[in-house]
């Protein structure tokens, strides 16, 4: 069974291309563009790794991280944040409400290919 | 043969040296008594009798004189000293405590002393008295020389001739002024301290008034008992000779000049330095007044008994009127060949004249020397004086010179001017000269807010009034001056007639002058206190004055010393004014009452320094001692001046600290507005940095696309040509997006630098709408969107650039697209008038904008955060740039619901040029 990864992002050509990257790596891709819809498709769906952005309307990535982390049935749930703020505090502040990972915009596609696939693991 | 010897010249000349040797024999006693510290003048009595040095050759000769033309008018000369004893007794208490407390030496002294210390109003106060003084030792001159040129006659009785005409080393005033000048030298300058009691002096006046007095009761006992069987026969005689008895029925005479004259004495017994020298200054003890309040004027009334039977007897006598009635007093024994009583007569006159002359010269020449001229030496030398070693004998110098100076004006007036008038109209001269010293002196006593300024302009005014009114009129009588001037006025100016000021004319002349002088003294007075400022140091003297009784304790104690000086040196400063036996005596007095042994001390205290300074206020004047041992304190010497300055500048301190609190009050609005501006600042940064973490995302946005498809366009050859063309399309929409990203942020750091070029224009809206929507026609290709535009036809003129116009137009155009309707997107642009604004509105049928973002939605990067899925995205920067635009046009912005539902975008701007609203005509002419 392929994993799937949950990309939450409302810029539509990052989605675009972020499904286009997960969908050639063999990951089985949902696509959210707000928070709310994010925690919903979770709900109905959860996935094994979730690309989160940070500015997103309605609710922002680090509640939605949260909301994620307070959840122990998603204790397993990879977060990669993903955001255009490259600020250190940013960073932290990601790191500290349990992403997995931190990825700054513009990244490099290989670099983030990398990284969902070391966080998963090998295919089962 | 023995008669004629007895009043022969040399034989006068014997008897009258031997009496002023006597006098002088009594002075150099009691001076002796006095060292012995047993004084003879110690008694209300003598203190009395010294006081009638006021009973001058004025009184002996003159009022016999002026009985026998004015009958009762000699009397009011000395009904005003006896009402200022009688009725103004505490005045008098007043003054010699003052003097006493504060160790005045003179009249000169107490008026600078009353205004600050002023060395001007001491100079002043010097100077008018010795103008003012001059006339009555003239008249003592003339007294003199001319009772003694009547005596050598005898046994005929013959008016001498007109003094002016002999030779002055001939004359006899001109003797009589040297010899007068010699005796006032050895009774007054032997010795330098002038505040301490001139005993010998005071003595020997006390025993020339009762030589006076009986000389002059002699003749008059004589006269009445003698000639005639006492006074109903002489008055009976009298009355049986019509021009005798004219003098007491005419009315001619009339009493409208006595108050003048009243006054005038009532001013003149305080104000002659000679009485303020016998009464004030001599005055051993304050509690001798209680009896000289009454004594003196007993002695007024009994020397004046028999003023008026001479007069009658004289004029009885000699009817023809050949004998000068001023000398009556001598002229009525020599006719009935009493010589001796004769002689006696002429000593009594002679006393009288002596007294007067030495008291005078005395007192004139401690002013001049304390007040006059140690005052310009100290200032123009000081140094060097202080440097000499002794300087008592230079103050010995200037007093004896002063004395010699004095005596010798007094003469060169009787020269010019005494031969053509009396004896009383000389000595009126002087009595209304003197009198302008009683406002600033009276005044100065009660009246604190009096001011040196008031003393000054008081002192001027009424001096030069006295000038004008009498003494320059007596010039012109005399021939010094064009009669012409008094007559007709100067420059025959009418209205300034000396006789007739300001057309003031019924009056005689010395009631005029009198009152002219007055009124400008004590009109200048009053107004010059009222109006100007009185310096720390007038204050304290015009407390210290005014308020005597409780400040009585504080004897000298006007002084606060800080520090010492040593006694050496107040030892040398004092031998230097008042020679070294005198400053050793008095050191060595003051050691004993203190009880210290100066000796073995070599600082000198407080008090110490306060009474050397006192003893030397009295040699030098109260303005140079002060200087003096200041000098020898070395800076070290707090006086109350410079308490008073200190407490002025205190008082300034504190209006300044009032103004420093007003500062520190601005200061702390000052940082408190700084702390806002601070707090804006950090706000801004935080703004700035919020700023560049959002430009930061806004531009890695596009730039995360366009990277993205770039390496997966690299990395996957193998893509289809579709899926190479839709990566390949989004590369370019981004970058395009990238590139007005920057620009837009550019623009806008621009605009809100004011850095902006503007290409303001006169633009016609119309075309800016007409390029917006060629420019956003893209934008709806290929989108269901309907867009109208319903603009009036006639749209005002805007001050505008064209370009940037259109900008805000696109700006609001995109908006609307992107936010209408998916589906059935409307947009709408309304252009027209709005108030007399130009209006233009964009509309769209969107979500609209919830009234809280109404305001934010015109920051940077503050774009709605509604889902925009499937739509392309702004900048967020395009309504910030709107805004900044339209209000630099002057106009203003803003978004609110349109009609049905979505937003409307609008935004007003001034009109330029007013519609030319076209006349129908050109309108269907347009139609056509």
């Amino acid at each position: 069974m392929s994993r799937t990864v949950l990309v939450v992002e409302d810029e539509a050509n990052i989605v675009d291309s972020l499904s286009f990257l997960m969908k050639q790596a063999g990951f089985e891709v949902l696509i959210a563009r707000d928070g709310d819809t994010a925690i919903r498709m979770m709900q109905s769906r959860p996935a094994d790794l979730v690309i989160l952005d940070i500015m997103l309307p309605r609710r922002d990535g680090y509640e939605v991280c949260r909301e994620i982390r307070s959840n122990p049935d998603w204790a397993s749930v990879r977060i990669i944040m993903l955001t255009a703020r490259g600020r250190e505090s940013d960073r932290r502040k990601g790191l500290q409400l349990g992403a997995d990972a931190y990825v700054t915009k513009p990244f490099s596609t290989r670099d983030i290919v990398t990284r969902v696939q070391e966080l998963l693991g090998p295919a089962p | 043969m023995a008669r004629l010897a007895v009043l022969a010249s040399w034989s006068i000349l014997a008897v009258s040296l031997a009496y002023l040797c006597l006098l002088f024999a009594i002075a150099y006693y009691g001076d002796k008594r006095a060292d012995a510290g047993r004084s003879i003048i110690a008694n209300p009595y003598i203190y009395a009798l010294s006081m009638a040095v006021y009973c001058t050759s004025w009184t002996f000769y003159g009022s016999v004189g002026r009985a026998a033309s004015g009958g009762m008018d000699f009397l009011p000369i000395y009904l005003g000293p006896t009402l200022t004893f009688v009725l103004w007794g505490f005045l008098l208490r007043k003054l010699i405590r003052i003097c006493k407390a504060h160790r005045i030496t003179s009249i000169a002294d107490f008026i600078s002393s009353r205004y600050g210390k002023s060395a001007l109003l001491g100079g002043m106060v010097t100077l008018i008295a010795v103008l003012g003084i001059t006339p009555y030792i003239a008249l003592q001159l003339k007294a003199v020389s001319i009772s003694f040129n009547v005596l050598v006659q005898y046994p005929d009785v013959v008016m001498p001739p007109i003094s002016s005409k002999v030779p002055v080393l001939k004359d006899t005033a001109f003797l009589v002024a040297l010899i007068m000048a010699v005796f006032a030298i050895l009774f007054g300058t032997r010795n330098i301290d002038a505040s301490e009691h001139h005993e010998g002096m005071v003595a020997a006046i006390a025993f020339e008034s009762i030589v006076k007095l009986i000389a002059f009761l002699a003749v008059g006992v004589y006269v009445v008992f003698g000639l005639y069987d006492g006074f109903g026969d002489l008055f009976a005689a009298a009355a049986r000779t019509p021009r005798v008895s004219a003098l007491f029925t005419s009315s001619d005479t009339g009493y409208g000049s006595w108050p003048t004259l009243i006054l005038l004495s009532m001013a003149a017994i305080i104000c002659l330095p000679r009485q303020f020298q016998v009464t004030v200054v001599e005055n051993v003890n304050e509690d001798h007044l209680k009896k000289a309040v009454w004594l003196f004027p007993l002695y007024l009334l009994i020397i004046n008994i028999f003023v008026l039977p001479i007069a009658v007897g004289g004029l009885l006598h000699f009817p023809d009127g050949a004998v000068d009635a001023d000398t009556f007093v001598l002229t009525v024994p020599m006719a009935e060949r009493m010589e001796g009583l004769a002689l006696f007569a002429f000593i009594g006159g002679l006393s009288a004249a002596t007294g007067m002359v030495i008291v005078a010269a005395i007192a004139l020449s401690t002013m001049i020397c304390n007040d006059l001229v140690m005052p310009v030496l100290l200032r123009l030398n000081w140094r060097g004086l202080a440097e000499r070693g002794d300087v008592s004998g230079l103050l010995l110098s200037l007093r004896r010179g002063s004395i010699v100076m004095v005596l010798l004006l007094g003469y060169a007036y009787f020269r010019f001017i005494g031969e053509s008038v009396s004896l009383v109209t000389i000595g009126l001269v002087s009595f209304a000269a003197v009198a302008q010293f009683a406002p600033a002196m009276i005044g100065g006593m009660y009246w604190k807010g009096a001011t040196r300024g008031g003393a000054i302009l008081g002192l001027s005014l009424g001096f030069a009034m006295w000038l004008y009114t009498l003494l320059l009129p007596l010039f012109a009588r005399s021939g010094w001056l064009p009669l012409g001037f008094v007559e007709a006025g100067p420059f025959g100016i009418e209205l300034l007639r000396p006789y007739a000021l300001f057309g003031l004319d019924g009056m005689d002349s010395l009631s005029h002058a009198m009152f002219w002088s007055l009124a400008a003294n004590i009109g200048g007075y009053v107004l010059g206190s009222l109006f100007g400022r009185p310096g720390a140091m007038e204050r304290i003297q015009a407390a210290l004055f005014v308020d005597i009784s409780s400040h009585a304790g504080a004897f000298g104690g006007t002084s606060f010393w800080r520090g010492s000086a040593t006694i050496t040196d107040l030892k040398t400063l004092l031998a230097r004014f008042i020679g070294a036996r005198e400053a050793g005596r008095a050191l060595d007095g003051y050691a004993r009452t203190h009880d210290l042994n100066l000796g073995r001390l070599r600082e000198a205290d407080a008090a110490l320094v306060s009474f050397v300074e006192r003893l030397l206020a009295g040699a030098i004047g109260a303005a140079s001692a002060r200087v003096m041992v200041a000098s020898v304190a070395k800076g070290e010497v707090v006086g109350i001046e410079e308490v008073m300055k200190i407490l002025d500048e205190t008082s300034q301190v504190i209006e300044y600290s009032h103004r420093l609190e007003q500062k520190s009050q601005e200061l702390e609005n000052t940082t408190q507005e700084l702390r806002a501006a601070n707090e804006r600042l950090k706000e801004l940064d935080v703004m700035k940095d919020d700023f560049i973490s959002t430009v930061s995302h806004e531009l890695r946005t596009p730039l995360t696309s366009i990277r993205s498809f770039s390496e997966i366009l690299s990395d996957n050859p193998a893509l289809s040509i579709a899926e190479r063309e839709r990566f390949l399309t989004i590369i370019v929409k981004e970058t395009e997006r990238l590139t007005r990203l920057i620009n837009e942020i550019l623009d806008l750091a621009k605009m809100e630098a004011g850095r902006m070029d503007w290409h303001m224009t006169d633009t016609d809206p119309r075309v800016a709408i007409d390029e917006a929507l060629a420019a956003t026609s893209s934008l709806l290709a290929g989108r269901r969107i309907a867009l109208t535009l319903e603009a009036d036809p006639w749209l005002p003129h805007v001050h505008a650039d064209r370009d940037r116009l259109m900008q805000v137009i696109v700006n609001l155009i995109a908006n609307a697209v992107k936010f209408c309707h998916g589906e059935h997107g409307e947009v709408s642009i309304l252009a027209g008038q709005l108030d007399g604004r130009f209006y233009l509105g964009v509309l769209d049928n969107g979500p609209g904008v919830p009234l809280n973002d109404r305001q934010i939605i015109f920051e940077k990067f503050q774009e709605s955060r509604e889902p925009t899925a499937g739509r392309p995205r702004g900048t967020g920067l395009g309504l910030a740039i709107s805004r900044q635009i339209v209000e630099h046009f002057g106009g203003r912005i803003w978004v609110e619901d349109a009609p049905g539902r979505g937003a409307a975008f609008c935004f007003t701007l001034p009109v330029s040029r007013p519609v030319a609203v076209p006349a129908p005509g050109k309108e269907s002419q347009e139609a056509l």
